[in-house]
């Protein structure tokens, strides 16, 4: 018995080796043909001395960078506002009461409309449609534009993924809930929103993921950012390694977001 | 004397198909009465009829006299006065227990939280589960959270407790302690409706028996009476029916 037992687990062991030493040698082998295929390619000197080049990514960087603090300060901004916003339309869409109707249908509304525009459109139409009205006060600053059109379209998203959360929590909790005696909205705020929350929270991250890319879509409204920043770079030296320096630092910021995601992910399957 | 709750006529369909075709009930402080009658009768819509979870198409329903089937008397103010227990314990999964017990005395009652957290350590601890105080619902057995959701039920102190078959998710090992559990609270003198499948059960802790059929009581009486000498071919045929099954 313990023999066999010995045995399986060297098998077990033979098989796990077996597996990493073969993906190892099929990384190794795919990555060395694909910079064998780009580094022969005929252009491959041009575009590395283009995209790749050292001394422009050294001179570029510090300005690339100071431009990506405005679309860091940008977004956590946005994504506070999209928080609250989305949860206030998904819990205004959720109420049954026929007084509200109006309320809820603006809500529905708002949310096909703002799902339904592609954001670049979004932030034109905001930024350069809201100063040309000429209200007296009316705000005129780009990046100010540039979040509203945002935040706009972003809320209309994460409004939907809160309202998915809440009907995916079990209506047998709303009526435990009713039945120890909480009223309509003590039920929402202390039973179902606790659980609907939590079980959003990586569609929630996603959505902030694809936001924190989408706030170089300011950059047609002129301000500073890494984006726009990276382009007059690139215009006055003929050189596009600084977009490529800005994508680095987009990566920066997205990928522990991502990690992030997985590991909520995890914890809630584990849950 | 007034009974603690009433039901008078009351009927109710879902759609065009009658649930209840006319029910009256009387349950006075500190009896017990079971509902039976097999699935689909009646019994859950009855009890979720009296705790206003479902809204009845006519008659009444009375709470220590006070007719709270009016529409101007909040469902949730008389909720506070009742207490119920589901079939699937429908424990709040996000709290620990000591939480879901405190929830409704804080929030629905404005008990403060010292105090309702005592209270209901005291009732955890009477049942056997004061070392399950801090843990999720996940974490206990169907038979632990049952008598959890029970306590919370408790814990607002409710005139009457109505129990919605209670045992019937539970696997058979686990069903003794949430009836004993309940077999307790007769003795406290609790006022309760049960509806149930656990015969035995139903005569020892109920003084009444309510026999379901289609939508309504069609035969009640003390339980030595009603087991041993059905007057009606309906609970006869019930009755034999549930003695077949167990022979099997």
């Amino acid at each position: 018995m313990d023999d066999r037992r010995a045995a399986r687990a060297a098998a077990k062991r033979r098989r796990a080796r077996r597996g990493a030493a073969t993906a190892t040698v099929s990384t190794v082998l795919v990555v060395v043909l694909v910079v064998w295929l780009i580094g022969s390619s005929p252009g491959w000197p041009d575009v590395r001395e283009t995209f790749f080049s050292w001394e422009a990514f050294r001179t570029s960087f510090p300005e690339v960078l100071s431009g990506f603090w405005l679309d860091v300060k940008l977004f956590v901004i946005v994504e506070l506002c999209v928080l609250v916003l989305g949860l206030v339309v998904a819990l205004v869409r959720t109420t049954t009461s026929p007084a509200l109707f109006p309320l809820r249908a603006f809500a529905a509304a708002y949310v096909d409309v703002f799902r339904g525009i592609p954001v670049i459109l979004l932030v034109y139409l905001v930024g350069f449609g809201v100063p040309a009205l000429a209200f007296e006060g009316a705000p005129s600053d780009p990046v100010f534009l540039g979040g509203v059109a945002l935040t706009a379209s972003y809320t209309a998203y994460v409004a939907e993924v809160y309202r998915a959360g809440i009907d995916s929590v079990h209506g047998s909790q709303r009526q435990a809930a009713l039945a120890v005696g909480l009223t309509q909205g003590q039920a929402m705020r202390f039973v179902i929103l606790p659980q609907a929350v939590r079980r959003v929270v990586p569609p929630l991250l996603n959505d902030f993921i694809s936001l924190q890319k989408d706030v170089a879509l300011v950059a047609i409204l002129g301000p500073l950012e890494a984006f726009r920043v990276a382009q007059i770079e690139a215009a006055s030296t003929f050189n596009y390694t600084p977009l490529l320096a800005a994508a680095m630092l987009y990566l920066c910021v997205t990928i522990p977001m991502a990690r992030l995601v997985d590991v909520v992910q995890r914890r809630s399957r584990a849950a | 004397m007034t009974p603690v709750v009433e039901v008078r006529g009351v009927t109710k369909a879902y759609g065009d198909k009658p649930v209840l075709r006319g029910i009256d009930l009387a349950v006075h402080e500190h009896q017990a009465v079971a509902l039976i009658g097999a699935s689909g009768s009646g019994k859950s819509t009855l009890l979720r009829c009296i705790d206003l979870l479902d809204e009845i198409d006519d008659g009444d329903v009375l709470l220590d006299g006070e007719v709270i089937t009016d529409p101007s008397v909040r469902p949730d103010r008389v909720r506070r006065r009742l207490g119920m227990v589901f079939q699937g314990y429908n424990l709040f999964p996000h709290l620990t227990v000591l939480q879901n017990i405190v929830l409704a005395p804080v929030r629905a009652h404005g008990t403060d939280r010292e105090e309702a957290r005592a209270r209901a350590l005291e009732l955890l601890d009477r049942f056997g589960l004061a070392d399950r105080a801090g843990d999720k619902p996940d974490r206990l057995s169907g038979g632990q959270q049952q008598r959890v959701a029970i306590v919370r039920a408790l814990a607002t102190r409710p005139r009457a407790l109505l129990l919605d078959e209670v045992t019937s998710a539970l696997d058979p090992e686990l069903v003794g302690e949430v009836l004993a559990l309940v077999r307790d609270l007769k003795v406290d003198g609790m006022t309760m409706i049960l509806a149930t499948h656990e015969m035995s059960f139903a005569a020892e802790v109920a003084d009444e028996i309510c026999f379901l059929h289609e939508g309504l009581i069609v035969e009640r009486g003390a339980p030595e009476r009603l087991f041993e000498a059905p007057e009606r071919e309906e609970t006869r045929r019930f009755l034999r029916r549930l003695l077949e099954a167990k022979r099997l």
